[in-house]
């Protein structure tokens, strides 16, 4: 039993709801007395539930979204380079009826005024700050809070946090910690093997984190993945505790951070961050658990990461942890 | 300015990114095309006449994605679409064969598969919701022939999950 050949545009425009009233009614007579338009649009409302789920879609990688805030707060400079020589983007516009380019200079002369207007605001709305953070990195934070889970009311309680450079890196670490959890994007490597997740950051970032097992502790270990924060990739190893998912974010120290002193904070949005120093590297943990829990954790993670000893995993490859850094052991 | 492109378009990256990605079938191009379609979109705001920020945005992105494909396929000499070396199901990068594995990406890949007329039209109307009117707007065709297309693309994915595999 088939669709009449006749009847298939307007029964697709019926699915969509695309048909004016007096085409629906038709259709719905046509409909009442032809089998096959009937099973051909219950096999289209099938095939379209299952388009919608969202796993159907692909949703933009979270170092996509800081690249593409970063781009933008770098543009208005380029706008000044754009009006000096317009046609370079010009050549390419394809014949579609939206034409988005406009006709370079005048775009750029309309820009600088509101552009500067804007960042004026932005400093104007926390001023105990303005004088310490370069102007770049502000233009950045503001995109990551219009653009993700930012709000104005966080931004106002992280003004109050321990130390100042750090508070964009905050919103970055929780806007991540929930991209993570909503995007399906929590790991690029999913094992509970350390012996699989260590060697599987070689050759993707510049330093080795170091990769415990914590499931004796209460905190399995489900794997890793690469991030993006603060204008570098960094490591995140993803630990579980019941229900509750602890990203833990780790990259190198630079130098006047290595003394600090470790830190938590109860960030705005409900989630809490802790902050410590061991080996170079500068460690974040994010979760949505208690601080004394992520407290527990991070004891826990520091005890293990300072003892690679092969106590925890004498199964596989004991003798080779100790200097766990190149070569990419258990796998060959 | 800058705010009111914040606020109106940006938050249509997800969608920017998805039809990327279904366009170039490839990850690191899509990430490339949402980039510079951003980064066009931003300087062409300011002539930006109202209408569905969503539809002018997937027009520009769908523009840096065959300025992409025509890139990367030189032998290609304009937007032109050339059903015949998109079209070859069988001519998969290694990436595309890794999600066809997976049987959660399973609906991805054939969409993927779908020739490429056929498969933004479906893209644009099943995936971004957008009406047949702002579908024609994007693909610069007449609404006739996005129904027909999206008639033919459905049609095919019906037939490809009925089939046992």
């Amino acid at each position: 039993m088939s669709a009449c050949t006749d009847q298939a545009l307007t029964l697709h425009a019926f699915v969509d709801g695309e048909l004016d009233a007096v085409n629906v009614l038709a259709f719905e007579r046509h409909l009442d007395v032809c089998d096959g338009c009937r099973d051909e649009i219950a096999r289209l409302r099938v095939l379209r539930a299952r388009l919608a789920e969202p796993a159907t879609r692909f949703t933009a990688p979270a170092d996509l979204r800081a690249r593409v805030r970063a781009a933008l707060a770098a543009a208005d400079p380029a706008a000044d380079q754009a009006a000096l020589d317009p046609p370079q983007q010009a050549p390419q516009a394809n014949r579609t009826v939206y034409d988005p380019l406009p006709g370079g200079p005048v775009a750029a002369s309309v820009d600088r005024p509101a552009t500067s207007a804007g960042r004026a605001a932005s400093v104007e709305s926390s001023p105990e700050r303005a004088q310490s953070v370069v102007r770049p990195i502000r233009s950045v934070r503001r995109w990551s809070l219009v653009g993700g889970l930012g709000s104005l009311a966080a931004a106002a309680a992280l003004v109050a946090v321990l130390y100042v450079p750090s508070a964009h890196v905050e919103d970055q670490l929780v806007a991540s910690h929930v991209r993570s959890l909503l995007a399906d994007h929590l790991l690029d490597v999913a094992t509970s093997d350390r012996h699989v997740v260590k060697p599987w950051f070689n050759g993707k970032i510049d330093f080795a984190p170091p990769v415990v097992e914590l499931a004796p502790d209460g905190f399995p270990l489900a794997g890793g993945r690469l991030d993006y924060i603060d204008g570098r990739v960094v490591a995140a190893l993803v630990y579980h505790r019941r229900q509750h998912v602890i990203n833990v974010f780790a990259w190198p120290a630079s130098g006047s951070q290595t003394g600090l002193p470790s830190a938590t904070t109860a960030h705005a949005d409900g989630y809490t961050l802790m902050r410590w120093t061991s080996g170079g590297l500068q460690f974040w943990a994010v979760s949505d658990v208690d601080a004394a829990e992520l407290a527990r954790f991070r004891d826990a993670f520091e005890q293990r990461a300072a003892t690679p000893t092969s106590e925890s995993a004498p199964a596989t490859n004991g003798g080779s942890q100790g200097r766990a850094n190149e070569s990419p052991v258990g796998r060959g | 300015l800058k705010q009111r492109f914040e606020e109106v378009v940006l938050p249509y990256i997800d969608a920017a990114y998805n039809v990327a990605r279904y366009l170039t079938r490839d990850a690191a191009a899509a990430d490339d095309v949402v980039q510079e379609a951003f980064l066009r979109a931003w300087r062409g705001f300011a002539n930006y006449r109202g209408g569905d920020p969503k539809a002018w945005l997937l027009a520009i992105v769908r523009n840096c994605a065959f300025t992409w494909h025509t890139a990367a396929h030189s032998e290609r000499t304009d937007g032109a679409i050339d059903v015949e070396s998109l079209g070859d199901p069988f001519n998969e990068t290694p990436e595309q064969a890794a999600s066809r594995r997976s049987d959660a990406n399973a609906l991805q890949t054939l969409i993927e598969r779908l020739p490429e007329p056929y498969r933004e039209t479906l893209v644009l109307r099943e995936l971004e919701e957008l009406p047949y009117k702002e579908i024609a707007q994007v693909t610069g065709v007449p609404i006739g022939t996005v129904m027909s297309r999206l008639a033919r693309a459905r049609q095919w994915l019906i037939d490809a999950t009925e089939r046992p595999q």
